[in-house]
This record gives structure tokens, sequence and C-alpha cells, in this order.
């Protein structure tokens, strides 16, 4: 006698709801957030899945190494400058809809790194739908930021989140933080050996012992 | 320092700075010992071939640091670059420094001689801002690219330049 047989026994064979209501429910049910450790807000983060604070209960433990798998980016940690354009990428990467919870001191408000390396609050690159204080919170801090979410979840509504707004997208990005590289010595020798036909142009450029192997 | 129980060969280290004196007078310009370490002052004209010396005919293979130090905007000269050398075939250790002025902070690499110099050098570069001639690869590693500024320089603002300094 399962679940099925009393729900089919007790409910009729159609309801009507709100279509929101039950697309936020599904939303909530299953928020799979990004693998993103950053400092040692990550320890409380790995800590807040396992068995003694059990985050599945809430439907939230699955960490996706993909962020095209994910909902929710946990920022656990200080953003340093040079990782401001990667997390601005990672969440650009993560389909709608998508949220963010920033986790800590440091995320929230740079935290005690008031200076040129931190990112003084990751709200100036990527919108946050909730806050956490702490430092570093304890496990049951982001359980309770997780349910404050599905709160969240549910009073929205789909039309809300059509698409990713135009000033939020890849091509608006905080000054001064997009990496930009000359490439290392030895890719511009390769670059040159292959304009001058010397070498077959590599899938990824070789280390200096494959070369040696090679020729 | 006798750890381990094991009989090292004794080793005075002034004598490195008296063997490189008789190879070459320019060589050395000071000579310190404090606490049991030699500091070796080296023109930095001369740092590369100092190095090569110490490495061929002295058995200073490993690099074991190179780092740069700001002493203040107000000192001249400003920077220095010290180089840790060790010997895995005496275990002994031996520090050179090039003393540089703010005016003009170049020195020779010595990525040629040590390959590990490479990393330490652009590291100096980038936090301290001493540029080394000759580097095959002289990039910022640690602070990204576009950063203005040398942020460990003792005048450096410590929320930094704009946009950096943003809050």
């Amino acid at each position: 006698m399962g679940l099925e047989n009393n729900i089919w026994e007790s409910l009729p064979d159609v309801i009507t709801v709100k279509l929101d209501a039950v697309i936020n429910w599904a939303r909530k049910s299953s928020i799979w957030p990004a693998t993103f450790g950053l400092a040692c807000c990550a320890i409380e983060m790995m800590n807040s899945v396992s068995a003694r604070n059990d985050l599945s209960r809430f439907g939230a433990e699955t960490f996706r190494a993909s962020p095209r798998q994910a909902d929710v980016m946990i920022v656990s940690g200080r953003v340093s400058r040079k990782m401001a354009p990667v997390l601005r990428r990672i969440y650009d990467q993560m389909p709608e809809p998508k949220w963010v919870i920033s986790m800590g001191a440091c995320a929230t408000s740079g935290g005690v790194f008031d200076n040129y390396a931190i990112v003084q609050g990751v709200d100036k690159i990527v919108p946050v739908d909730i806050y956490i204080p702490g430092c570093p919170p304890r496990p049951e801090m982001l359980v309770h930021a997780i349910t404050m979410l599905q709160e969240k979840i549910m009073s929205e509504s789909v039309k809300d989140r059509k698409d990713t707004f135009e000033e939020e997208s890849r091509h608006s990005v905080v000054p001064g933080t997009l990496p930009v590289t000359e490439g290392t010595a030895l890719e511009r020798e390769i670059e040159e050996e292959v304009a001058q036909n010397k070498a077959p142009r590599p899938y990824t450029v070789p280390s200096k012992h494959e070369r040696r192997r090679s020729s | 320092m006798n750890g381990g129980g094991r009989r090292k060969p004794k080793i005075v280290m002034n004598e490195f700075a008296k063997e490189l004196k008789a190879e070459n007078a320019d060589w050395v310009s000071e000579v310190k010992e404090a606490l049991g370490e030699t500091t070796i002052t080296v023109p930095r004209e001369a740092i590369v071939e100092v190095c090569a010396s110490l490495k061929t005919n002295h058995g200073f293979d490993m690099l074991a640091d190179l780092c740069g130090a700001d002493r203040g905007p107000e000192e001249d000269p400003r920077f220095e670059v010290n180089y840790h050398l060790f010997s895995t075939k005496h275990h002994s250790r031996l520090r050179l420094k090039v003393i540089l002025s703010e005016d003009d902070p170049h020195v020779n690499t010595v990525s040629g001689v040590w390959k590990t110099a490479n990393w330490h050098e652009r590291e100096t570069y980038d936090l301290v801002g001493v540029i080394f001639d000759n580097h095959p690869d002289l990039r910022r590693i640690l602070l990204p690219s576009d950063f203005d500024g040398h942020a460990l320089r003792k005048d450096y603002p410590l929320r930094g330049y704009e946009p950096y300094s943003l809050t």
C-alpha cells in the first residue's frame, strides 16, 4: 500500500491550481547548487550536506560541477579581484532560473579584507538573493538560507524569470576585471611556428617535454 | 641546526665570499654575517655571473627563494632583490643581495641559471615592480593583468587605485 494508492483514492482525477504554485513548488524542491567553494566558508558548505545537517532534506544536496546543471550559486568565501570575472562567467553560464546566495561576511561585504585584492561584496558582480552573516556561518545558517530561498521562490512568478536582463548579461562587466593576457612565451613561439608552417596546429600547447619527445 | 644526527661537512660560509673575491674583486661589494647566516651584496651588473659561478663551481644547485623588498619611498636606494641559495651537496645556505635605486629598478634575470627563477622574478616584478632584463616572459603572475601599480610597495594605498578602490 504505497502513497500512490492513498492519493488516487483521496484526490479527484483532475485538480486545478495556479501554474506559478506548481512550477515554483517543483523549483524550490530541487535547488541544485553549483560547486563554488572559495574559502573557509566552503568547509561549512560541505558540512551542510553531510549526514549531521543533511541539506538533502530540502532538495539541495546535489552539488553540480557544471554551472549548466545548477540552480543556485553559493558564493562561499572572499572573492578576489582576479576571481571576479570567473565568478561572473560561471553565473552567466547558469541557465535561468538562477539564484545566488552570498555566504559569510567576506562574500557579503568584503569582511575584514578591506583591501585592493578583495571585491567588497559579491553583489557588485552578480545579483544576490540571500545574504548570510557570519564568519563563517554555521551549516545550520546555510540550511536556513536555503529554506528562506525556498520561501522567496514560492513568492515569485514564472513571468518574472523569462530570460536574463540585458544589463545582467555577460556584456556588462565590472571595470578592470576582464582577464587580458598576451599568452606565454611558449604559446607565442608555437603561434609563430604554426604561422610559418613549421609545425602542425596543436590541439593544446604541448609542454617542453612532449615537444622534445616528438622531434 | 644539527638535527638528524648526521655529520655535516664543516663549511665556513665566509669562504665563499673570499673565493668569489679571489675570482673577481668586483663581484663582492659587502659581506655581512649575522645569526649564522651570510649575506653577500653583489653589484647588479655582476649578479648573473656570480650566480652562474656559485652554481657551477661552488655547488649551489638550488635557488630556494628569490624575493624583492621595498625599504620605503624615503629610502635611497629603495629596492633590494634577495637570492636565497641552497646547496644539496654540502647543505649550506647563502644569501645574495642586489640593491636597486627607485629611478632604475632594473636587474638582469637569473632564469638562465636556475629555471625556477622565472616565476619568482615574475612575482617580484608583479608585487614590487623590479624589472628583470632579458626575462623570457615578464608578465604579472598573481595580480590581474590589468592591475595598476605594484601592490607590495610601501606607498601603495591599501585599498588600491581606481577602479580597484570602488567600495
